[in-house]
């Protein structure tokens, strides 16, 4: 019998929206009341009055509308401008060396080092101590404040530098160059010219990685409870907190939490675009009106993403120094001696989990890799113009807050007997992992030249051979770059651990979360230097193992 | 004086100078053309002119245009006109957003319509403003392409081989309605081209750019 040639594509779909879907049902269902295995049958609204009572409702949506919306719009706002500012300039393309680090550092470990920045005794504060006259850490929300203002620039501080980087792979798809020569000799400047021709083309490429920010920002839940308030806190952790709660009863009104957030999410990308339609009409009438005012103000706001990525590699910085840090009174900009004391305390536990992280990590990128490859091998094989489309249904899970189907998937791995155990934790990280995967693969897979498949095929070479001898070397690049992405994206997952894991399955980073709230800082960032060492280590290796292997191949080097 | 004038004019590539020394005059009205190999640095010597050189380059000479240097001018600021192969209208906005695009800011908005219309008009394009760039043939686009050029109000018009692209019927005509108007306006035209035929029509002096950089 021969298999459907469609086959790779559809399981592809089907391993990141099974779970998905299973899971949004298993939110929905028990949010209006119906849940068997807790003996609930049929429709009500109770969960909602639960939720509703909450007193830190009002609050807990504010503060997640502020942050979402504030850290999206600020990471797009310092990237256009950066760009509008610098694309001409030696610095632009400096600025891409400094996005690997950056990109690979996982969301956790660089809200613990803005933390080690910016928090009443950190590093910042430490700076200004002898102005202010302090000696002691001073009384201050500085993170942790009750507008979200540290998350929304927590968040900022990661999303930018991926807005940068998506940014970046679009103006390789725009005339950028000849489109600004053309309006420079119509008469403007340099940085407006940049946002008049070349931004809204741009902006038309980024809109899913732009709508994949907005939901991550409104949904984090590790984030929130890193940068975010306690009480009330932002509303992704909400449901996490009931879930959590030993009272099984609270499943109820965190369900209806979870789906208000998962309207919340929908209806803010809406609101979102209606925005940018708006934006875009005003800002056409101002590119037809001629009006070349205002480049010295855009140059200036072009320092502001030079300003977050110094920022965020601070937070580095700092997560490195607290891990090494010896004794360290608070006014001192520098801990009195440097070793490796912490380490060494913590070795057995954090080799232990360093494998239980690479354990989940390694074959989840794995899978991820071989699905992607297998499904875009069949549409340049035999697409159809509906492939790529079913293709695009992988990235839901990009688009909804993670709540919203994680919860619903641990009430039905509980039912089903599979929480805990690492399949579940595998598939849950799967649904993370794929999309990205995809999303470095897809391009340079159809980028790639089709008659270099047609000579393989001339010169006798099968589907196989041709798959692995040509066009898996050729694209190695790309596929270690998928890889490093790949680990990235499962050591940094908190949620799908937390829950797939029913709390039993422990990484770098739920313990890193879970050592976040106790306080000794050395340890947290031991923790988190080893969850951000990890994807690092893979994001330098797929820079540099095509360079040593292509050393005599100037022409697939240079890609 | 008026018109443009280039004196020594040299660009290098990895200190490789591309051609020889290159002087050249044009006055107001009248046509240059520039022919040669492809790949000998035709196309990167407007570029040089417009202030928009490719960093590998480096250029040097020096070139005026109405007695004013243009070195270290920036591009927005030099009053050049070009046309290139293909018309780069901007996609986003309609053919009427286009030709604003270029048109000097502070006009009253009554006067900023009756030009853009008028310059439609020009182009046997009325009552086409509100169209979207990508409905028009491509004789439509070239024409409007221009006419946004012309509503910037350059004081020279460069041509980097913007006929090449157009199947032989428009080619000629478009020609014509370039060089037409750009005499009606009296402005200087530098043409570059590898078309034996443009250099005809053009009229004016050819000049041929020896590639030193080929073997």
């Amino acid at each position: 019998m021969r298999l459907p040639a469609c086959l790779p594509v559809l399981l592809l779909v089907a391993a990141v929206l099974l779970p998905v879907l299973a899971g949004l049902a298993g939110t929905l269902l028990p949010a209006f009341g119906h849940l068997p295995a807790l003996g609930a049958v049929g429709w009500s609204l109770d969960p909602w009055r639960r939720l509703l009572d909450e007193p830190g409702l009002a609050a807990a949506l504010r503060l997640t509308l502020v942050s979402g919306f504030g850290a999206t719009a600020l990471a797009l706002l310092s990237v256009a401008l950066f760009c509008a500012a610098f694309h001409d300039r030696p610095l632009f393309r400096r600025a891409q060396l400094w996005l690997a680090p950056l990109l690979a550092t996982p969301h956790l470990a660089m809200g613990v080092g803005f933390l080690a920045l910016a928090a009443p005794s950190g590093l910042l504060v430490r700076l200004l101590a002898p102005l202010l006259g302090l000696d002691r850490p001073p009384d201050l929300a500085t993170v942790n404040d009750p507008w979200g203002l540290a998350l929304l620039l927590g968040l900022a501080l990661k999303e930018a530098p991926w807005l940068l980087l998506v940014s970046l792979a679009a103006l390789n798809q725009i005339p950028a160059a000849r489109l600004m020569a053309t309006a420079r000799l119509l008469g403007q400047p340099a940085p407006v010219a940049w946002l008049k021709v070349v931004f809204p083309l741009v902006y038309r490429q980024i809109r899913l990685p732009l709508h994949a920010v907005l939901a991550y920002s409104l949904g984090t839940v590790e984030m929130a409870l890193l940068l975010g308030p306690g009480s009330p806190p932002p509303l992704a952790v909400l449901p996490v907190r009931w879930f959590l709660d030993r009272d099984l009863g609270m499943t109820f009104p965190a369900a209806a939490a979870a789906t208000l957030l998962l309207v919340l999410t929908l209806a803010a990308i809406l609101l979102w675009e209606g925005a940018a339609a708006l934006a875009g009409r005003a800002g056409r009438r101002w590119a037809a009106s001629g009006v070349a005012a205002g480049a010295r103000l855009v140059r200036l706001g072009g320092w502001l993403l030079p300003l977050l990525l110094l920022l965020a590699l601070g937070s580095l910085g700092a997560v490195l120094l607290w891990s090494v840090a010896g004794p360290w009174r608070f006014p001192d900009l520098w801990p009195r001696r440097l070793d490796f004391a912490t380490w060494a305390a913590h070795r057995e536990g954090l080799l232990a989990l360093a494998e239980a992280t690479l354990r989940v990590a390694l074959p989840a990128t794995a899978l991820a890799l071989a699905l992607s490859v297998a499904a875009l091998e069949a549409v340049a094989r035999h697409g159809r113009a509906a492939w790529p489309w079913l293709l695009g249904l992988s990235y839901l899970p990009l688009l909804l807050p993670q709540t919203a189907f994680l919860l619903g998937l641990q009430v039905l791995l509980l039912q089903l007997g599979l929480d805990g155990g690492l399949p579940a934790v595998l598939w849950a990280h799967l649904v993370f992992v794929l999309p990205y995967v995809l999303l470095v693969l897809a391009a340079p897979w159809e980028a790639l030249d089709p008659r270099l498949a047609r000579s393989a095929a001339a010169l006798g070479a099968g589907p196989l051979r041709m798959l692995c001898m040509v066009k898996l070397p050729v694209l190695l690049r790309p596929l270690l770059a998928a890889a490093a992405v790949g680990v990235a994206v499962s050591v940094g997952q908190y949620l799908a651990t937390l829950f797939a894991g029913g709390g039993r399955y422990a990484t770098l980073t739920t313990e890193a979360l879970a050592l976040a709230s106790g306080g000794d800082r050395r340890v947290l960032g031991v923790f988190a230097a080893l969850q951000a060492g990890i994807p690092l280590a893979c994001y330098a290796l797929a820079l540099l193992l095509p360079r040593w292997l292509w050393r005599r191949r100037a022409g697939l080097r240079a890609a | 004086m008026s018109g443009l004038a280039l004196r020594d004019v040299v660009l290098r590539l990895d200190g490789r100078a591309l051609f020889a020394p290159l002087s050249l005059e044009v006055a107001p009205g009248g046509v240059v053309t520039l022919m040669g190999p492809s790949g000998c640095g035709k196309s990167s010597l407007l570029a040089w002119l417009c202030g928009t050189l490719d960093p590998a380059l480096a250029g040097q000479g020096s070139a005026c245009l109405d007695g004013m240097d243009l070195d270290g001018l920036p591009p927005e600021r030099r009053r050049l006109g070009i046309l290139f192969q293909d018309d780069l209208l901007f996609p986003h906005l309609s053919v009427g957003g286009n030709l604003g695009f270029g048109l000097r800011p502070g006009l009253p908005r009554a006067e900023r319509r009756a030009r853009i219309e008028a310059a439609l008009v020009e182009a046997e394009m009325p009552g086409f403003a509100a169209r979207d760039p990508a409905s028009l043939s491509g004789g439509q686009r070239a024409r409007v392409a221009l006419m946004r050029v012309l509503l910037a109000e350059p004081r020279a018009l460069l041509l980097d081989e913007p006929f090449s692209r157009l199947d032989a019927a428009l080619r000629g005509r478009f020609r014509r309605f370039v060089l037409d108007h750009a005499a009606a306006l009296r402005l200087p035209v530098l043409l570059v081209t590898h078309d034996p035929a443009d250099a005809e029509a053009a009229g004016g002096p050819v000049l041929h750019l020896a590639s030193l950089a080929t073997p």
